[in-house]
């Protein structure tokens, strides 16, 4: 009985297939190009008098379907099978837009979504979190630790690896939690408590299990674990991803870039830092003075990579 | 223990000797994030100063109660818990300066300085004097705020508290925010070089 009803289910699935893909099945290509237009290309050629006419549009960004933007041409292309939507301002590429055309398909209207690839989208997540928004040089956080632990490269190295994972853990389960629990109970002022809790607790669990499972590297990593708590970045990233709604994808590559861009901050500090010390510097200046000047230079130089777009 | 210490020395302790962020060099993130301006510096300043005093108090109150395994995660809730209150109360009533500030009134919560103090002082002093190393240290991170916030404001865009007293901008570099880096970083030496200076004319002297 139960075989047959998920046959029949197929079947209907099978059958209205067609019917939902219709509008795909116009549509070859859509995509982005430049700050305010749209590329689209048809299958096949099109008549030119209902794709030209910008009255027949009707785009919105998905999330908010009630501001229609205003189209000011659309251009025919190659020969007939393309158009270039160009609208009166600059597009949100990061969001999802909802393009309708009337009479295109005998009377109906098509509708098909333009956005960027979900991938490229979450990749310029993460190079963002670690280059153009480094923690540690364009937000100024985690600096405690930083100066503390980038003395040498062998303790940067195991303070960034070690912190990427807990971070990339406790942000997991914060995303959950906040999901889960503190939006459905209305509990939102209890984030810095909940937050900071379960972080104490990501890094007494890894502690534990690491004890357990894997002396050897616990003998070499373990005593950064206490410094991870002290770290303001590891409850920044959970604030910031309550902030900003993210899904889960999007809350992992944050943890990831946040963990990945203090690594790499702490490994360029402590190169500099272990020349440092065999350097003829002013006695005042020795230890942080000059850590500190380092790092600011650091910061200036990662101001080069606001404005960087790849996705 | 050192019961004997007056109130005086309590302050000055916090504020000078141990200065949190010029000496201990903790808590260094808002001293190099948002240090432009000295109202950003006094407003993160007091909110420090409410969650160090009320922390200190609180658990020298209960430290007969903590059970030294679990005075770590303690602490850290007590903490949370007080800056909640501050954060919702700064939300409330000042939302022009909160939003200034953005994420650090919530970051006080990680803040070293303040775990230090319980770690060190407030479990084993009584209430009073848990009470005035707290009142010191707040007071010392604020005047270290308040300093970094000055220099920044004034040879960044010529004011102070907003009022208008160069009448011109000497350096605007000192506004963008990895100057934060360079003023603190150039502060810590010079303080450095003060106390070198003072301890060789003693030297000489004696």
């Amino acid at each position: 009985m139960n075989m047959k009803l998920r046959q029949l289910l197929l079947l209907a699935f099978v059958l209205l297939l067609p019917g939902v893909l219709q509008a795909a099945d116009l549509i070859k290509e859509k995509s982005f190009s430049g700050a305010n237009e749209i590329k689209v290309l048809f299958t096949g050629t099109v008549d030119a008098a209902i794709v030209g006419d910008i009255s027949r549009y009707i785009v919105y960004e998905e999330n908010d379907p009630d501001i229609k933007l205003a189209l000011t041409a659309a251009t025919v292309t190659d020969g007939g099978r393309g158009v270039i939507l160009k609208f009166a301002e600059p597009l949100n590429s990061a969001n999802t837009h909802v393009v309708s055309i009337r009479g295109l398909n005998g009377a109906g209207a098509v509708d098909f979504k333009v956005s960027k690839s979900y991938l490229g989208y979450l990749l310029s997540i993460l190079i963002s979190a670690m280059l153009i928004n480094n923690f540690v040089f364009t937000k100024y956080l985690g600096l405690c630790v930083f100066f503390g632990t980038s003395k040498r490269k062998s303790t940067a190295k195991g303070m960034g690896v070690v912190f990427t994972i807990v971070m990339l853990v406790s942000a997991s389960m914060s995303w959950f939690f906040y999901q889960y629990i503190l939006i459905p109970f209305n509990l939102n002022f209890l984030q810095i408590v909940v937050f900071i809790g379960l972080v104490s607790l990501t890094v007494q669990a890894v502690d534990t299990i690491l004890r357990k499972v894997n002396p050897v590297l616990f003998n070499s990593f373990g005593v950064f674990l206490v410094l991870v708590i002290a770290n303001c970045i590891i409850i920044a990233v959970p604030l910031i991803l309550a902030n900003s709604n993210y899904n889960y994808f999007e809350t992992f590559m944050l943890a990831l870039g946040a963990g990945g861009g203090f690594l790499l901050a702490l490994y360029l500090m402590s190169s500099v830092r272990e020349r440092l010390e065999i350097a003829k510097i002013p006695s005042s200046f020795k230890g942080l003075p000059i850590a500190f000047i380092v790092a600011g230079q650091f910061a200036m130089a990662f101001l080069g990579f606001s404005g960087l777009k790849l996705f | 223990m050192t019961n004997t210490k007056s109130i005086g020395q309590l302050l000055s302790r916090g504020i000078l000797s141990e200065n949190p962020i010029f000496k201990l060099a903790l808590s260094m993130c808002p001293a190099v994030g948002i240090s432009t301006t000295v109202m950003n510096g006094v407003m993160l300043g007091v909110a420090v100063f409410f969650v160090q005093v009320f922390s200190s108090v609180t658990i020298s109150l209960f430290k007969d109660q903590i059970h030294p395994r679990i005075r770590i995660p303690t602490y850290t809730l007590t903490i949370a818990t007080w800056v909640t209150v501050i954060d919702l109360v700064l939300a409330a009533y000042m939302p022009g300066a909160y939003a200034k500030m953005g994420i650090f009134v919530k970051l006080i919560v990680a803040f070293a300085i303040i775990t230090m103090r319980l770690e060190m002082f407030a479990c084993k002093e009584n209430v009073k004097d848990s009470f005035w190393d707290g009142v010191g240290m707040g007071l010392g991170f604020l005047v270290g705020m308040v300093v970094i916030g000055f220099v920044r404001e004034l040879l960044g865009s010529g004011t102070i508290l907003g009022y208008d007293v160069l009448g011109f901008k000497p350096l605007l570099f000192f506004i963008l925010p990895c100057a934060g880096f360079f003023v603190v970083g150039l502060m810590m030496a010079f303080f450095n070089w003060i106390e070198v200076f003072y301890k060789q004319k003693r030297g000489v002297r004696s």
